[in-house]
């Protein structure tokens, strides 16, 4: 960690490590895109509607989880007072607000013809729009202040803060309103989906996961490098 | 202690003395209820059946949009500074800032539901349960909204900031004080629903005094 953690070792391995793992992420959607959507059945009560749900799923799966990356980079920053753990949390947001929207857009899509409605203040679908506009929130605490330093402070608290109230969130409207069926792959005694419809749907998560990774490590040398370029500008003006 | 007293009383001083505590937050719930019946029609039996909710969300929007009150004004004439240097932590003085909020727009307007409830039909044996729940809850919306404050204490046009931040924030309150109002967690009455307002508000109780301190710490380096 603390040796990733120098901003100038970041950028060099990231950027040797970056065609790696652009090219995992096309090896992985090969896969899984062909798995989701030739190589495993329609479901028996769905028919091929059920496809959405390897796009749908892994989305759901990506917003909660960059979530949880962003407020632990913001945790790191708040302890360790580390610029690039801000930077992490500050790109990490707008993909998983994209991940968050996909998710909702994707279940939509399949709710008209499943449930008859394009949407309905459900439970789960409540608690991922809460989830969007606490991305929307911090997103726009970055946009408001223009020193990057005030702005990073404060961004920091409004991560952590959103990370407790998720889990709140989430079981108060569980007990509120529920019509999307309870989770089926992550559950004690097994996954309660038949193989051929786990393996495209996990190949799909990783092909995600490592879309996510390629994306976030451009966004962090992108930010990296306004910085510098930002310093340069201060340090110019400075000098006039 | 006495120094967080003395904070809390002038706090509470100010908001009476100033204007715009109790009082301008309970105009605004009137101006809000009047404009309901014509939103959705005068009909006694629909306002009886919405008016548990609507009477949250004019709480929940009066103690939103009181929320730039808390810090703003003492950050701008430099108060804050003066006590984030103060032997007393800069912890405890947003918790005496926020307990102020509270004891100026929530209390009162919680202790006036039931009069409200009236202008809205509410029936009466919800009167109660929403009146208990008020009392539990309306603490967790000024805790939140103190943080919400504390972030925007530096902005000048924080306007649509606050309501972002807040209101995702406060759906678990809202949640809660509902079944609370109208028993919809099933028979056994409001009891469970009044436990777990108590319990989120406590929680805010801890998590307000750190974050509203951190946030205002950010404006200082």
């Amino acid at each position: 960690m603390q040796v990733l953690a120098n901003p100038h070792r970041f950028q060099s391995l990231s950027r040797a490590a970056l065609p790696w793992i652009w090219a995992l992420t096309a090896v992985a959607f090969a896969a899984g895109l062909y798995g989701a959507l030739f190589n495993s059945p329609a479901d028996y009560q769905q028919g091929e509607t059920v496809r959405i749900m390897y796009v749908h799923v892994p989305a759901a799966w990506m917003a909660l989880f960059v979530y949880v990356l962003m407020a632990l980079a913001s945790a790191v920053a708040l302890i360790f007072r580390h610029p690039l753990a801000d930077a992490a949390a500050k790109t990490a947001a707008p993909f998983g607000a994209a991940f968050c929207f996909l998710a909702l857009a994707t279940g939509s899509i399949w709710g008209k013809p499943m449930w008859g409605t394009w949407w309905v203040w459900d439970a789960r679908l409540t608690s991922m729009f809460v989830l969007m506009l606490l991305y929307l929130g911090y997103m726009a605490v970055w946009q408001a202040f223009e020193d990057p330093h005030r702005a990073a402070g404060l961004a920091r608290v409004v991560a952590l803060v959103g990370v407790i109230n998720i889990p709140i969130v989430k079981f108060s409207v569980d007990w509120w309103n529920t019509l999307h069926q309870p989770a089926s792959v992550f559950k004690v005694s097994g996954p309660a989906i038949d193989p051929s419809m786990l393996w495209p749907l996990l190949a799909m998560a990783i092909a995600y996961t490592l879309l996510f990774l390629a994306l976030h490590l451009m966004a962090i040398n992108t930010e990296i490098a306004m910085r510098k370029a930002r310093a340069k500008r201060l340090k110019a003006a400075g000098r006039h | 202690m006495t120094a967080f007293m003395a904070l809390l009383r002038r706090d509470v001083q100010l908001a009476f003395r100033q204007g715009g505590g109790a009082g301008s937050a309970l105009a605004f719930i009137l101006a809000f209820l009047v404009l309901v019946p014509l939103a959705i029609g005068p009909d006694q039996a629909t306002l009886s059946r919405l008016a548990p909710g609507l009477l949250w969300l004019a709480l929940l929007l009066a103690v939103m949009l009181t929320s730039e009150r808390i810090f703003q004004q003492d950050f701008e004439d430099g108060t804050i500074d003066v006590l984030a240097t103060a032997r007393l932590p800069l912890e405890l003085a947003c918790l005496a800032k926020a307990l102020a909020h509270w004891l100026t727009v929530g209390l009162p307007l919680a202790i006036l539901s039931p009069l409200l409830g009236f202008l809205l039909n509410l029936d009466t044996t919800r009167l109660v349960p929403t009146f208990l729940a008020m009392l539990a809850g309306s603490a967790a919306l000024s805790f939140i909204a103190a943080i919400a404050g504390a972030v925007t204490a530096g902005l000048r046009r924080g306007g649509l900031l606050v309501p972002l931040l807040t209101l995702p924030l406060y759906v678990p309150v809202l949640i809660f004080g509902l079944s609370a109002s109208s028993g919809t967690l099933g028979p056994s009455g409001a009891a469970p629903a009044l436990i777990v307002l108590c319990a989120i508000t406590l929680l805010t109780l801890i998590l307000q005094p750190w974050a509203s301190a951190a946030a205002l710490r950010a404006y200082f380096r």
